[in-house]
């Protein structure tokens, strides 16, 4: 075996970060705010190609679920709402921020210096938090996903926290846009003619699997990349999708705004009601282990999950079933209600200048 | 034998690799949207085909040639559609094809007027 001439993975990485390079130099090259959202999702998808390098998976599962997928959506939603080309402006408002950016990315540079090596084992991030987690995780919670044990159990409060900004975000595009068509003057556009029958066909045969893979991806958490944040916007994608093809009309007949809305809420509730019955049980705030009282543990059946000689931290276990459902409940609900406020108001916007 | 199938796999994913490469400057030198759309479907397709098939050959036979085997039939079903999807849209809205008609040849061969196309009368 001789060595080879250049490291495999440290070619990669160099080939990925020019290739970001090269996108964010075209982003902003580009006059089209529409090529701009399309070359922001390719960017995305490498940025969750260069950390798949780097071993994090489930970032990068987000990074493509979240990055390129949903928010291009919500932007090319917003696209169609205002100007699709960049407004030129005098050189001599463009200095100041010029100065900043050139200012701030050289500190940042400057400090990504003092940063410890990647994978450095004597990183503080690696020494200390990180090393417990990962000693403690499978004796403590049973999940052999470290990142969803920490996300949802250990740190239950900051996800708490996420699915609350997530919440926020959904009354307040909410507020500006209106909260989507209403379901009596939702009009059945034939934004398809004839000759899309070949895109509604193979999307039937789709949105189905699509859902089932976000399915896969929720339950799938604990043991896997993935979890409620990711299989929430898979969810909504294959709805967006649905009313893509099929027309807002009949989309809106399946998911009602108004029981998105609520949904949107309930995952809120679901979450923290969780933790409360920990509080009520004796525990702590989202303190799992009291989820359950020994009553009710006694009456799961021993051999639920597989090996009914092994221990199993049932609390836990269910207690990050729960939260990650309200994530899921929440996440995908918020996405289709701003999926419904874009959407309504742009008919809105065709039909007045139809009128006018 | 293993040694064979390690060739084979290897020989299979470089052409893959090659025909993506041949698409990507298609994409570049295709004078019209269609042509283009040709080209950037040859990657999603044949480009992909090859690569799947020469990791299948690369890979244990077993869990990964069915999950390859999946993989390939979602590329399969998704980028046609979507080749189709663009080229239906582009040809809603106006772009006529202009293989056939040199008229991007005499002058008017801006990037600009070779993307745009015209508008259908």
């Amino acid at each position: 075996m001789t060595t080879p001439f250049l490291d495999a993975n440290f070619a990669l990485n160099v080939a990925l970060l020019l290739m970001l390079l090269a996108i964010a130099l075209a982003v902003v090259r580009t006059r089209s705010l529409l090529a701009a959202i399309l070359l922001m999702g390719v960017y995305s998808f490498v940025v969750a190609a260069w950390l798949m390098v780097m071993d994090a998976a489930d970032v990068a599962f987000t990074e493509a679920v979240v990055g390129a997928g949903i928010s291009t959506i919500v932007l090319l939603g917003a696209i169609l709402l205002t100007h699709g080309e960049v407004v030129r402006v005098n050189w001599r408002l463009q200095v100041v921020p010029a100065i900043l950016v050139l200012v701030v990315g050289g500190v940042l540079i400057y400090a990504a210096g003092g940063l410890p090596n990647f994978g450095d084992p004597a990183s503080p991030a690696n020494s200390h938090v990180g090393r417990i987690y990962l000693e403690t995780t499978y004796g403590d919670i049973g999940a052999p996903n470290v990142v969803t044990a920490v996300l949802a159990s250990y740190r239950g409060f900051d996800t708490l926290g996420e699915t609350t900004v997530i919440f926020a975000a959904c009354v307040g595009v909410a507020l500006m846009l209106g909260f989507g068509p209403r379901v009596d003057t939702a009009p059945t556009v034939d934004v398809m003619g004839d000759h899309h029958v070949v895109l509604r066909v193979i999307s039937k045969m789709l949105i189905p699997l699509i859902v089932l893979f976000a399915l896969y991806v929720q339950f799938h958490g604990d043991l896997g990349a993935g979890g409620g944040f990711q299989a929430g916007v898979i969810m909504a994608v294959a709805v967006i999708l649905h009313a893509m093809i099929f027309g807002l009309g009949e989309t809106t007949k399946a998911f009602r705004p108004g029981v998105m809305r609520s949904i949107s809420a309930f995952g809120v509730v679901l979450y923290t009601g969780v933790g409360i019955v920990c509080l009520v049980n004796g525990g702590g705030f989202l303190d799992y282990d009291f989820l359950f009282t020994p009553q009710v543990e006694a009456m799961i059946p021993p051999g639920l999950l597989g090996d009914p000689d092994k221990p199993h931290h049932w609390g836990q276990h269910f207690g990050i079933l729960f939260i990650e459902l309200g994530v899921l409940l929440t996440v995908a609900s918020t996405m289709v209600s701003i999926f419904y406020g874009f959407a309504g108001r742009t008919i809105e916007a065709i039909k007045a200048e139809r009128g006018s | 034998m293993a040694d064979a199938l390690h060739w084979v796999g290897g020989g299979l994913v470089a052409i893959g690799a090659i025909w993506s490469i041949m698409g990507a400057v298609g994409v570049l030198r295709f004078p019209d949207v269609y042509t283009r759309i040709h080209a950037a479907s040859l990657t999603d397709t044949g480009g992909a085909t090859l690569m799947l098939l020469g990791m299948a050959f690369l890979a244990e036979p077993g869990i990964v040639t069915l999950k390859l085997f999946f993989v390939w039939a979602f590329v399969m079903l998704t980028t046609p559609t979507a080749s189709n999807a663009l080229a239906s849209a582009a040809y809603s809205s106006g772009h006529r094809p202009r293989i056939g008609n040199f008229e991007f040849m005499r002058g008017n061969d801006s990037p600009e007027a070779a993307t745009k196309g015209e508008s259908r009368p």
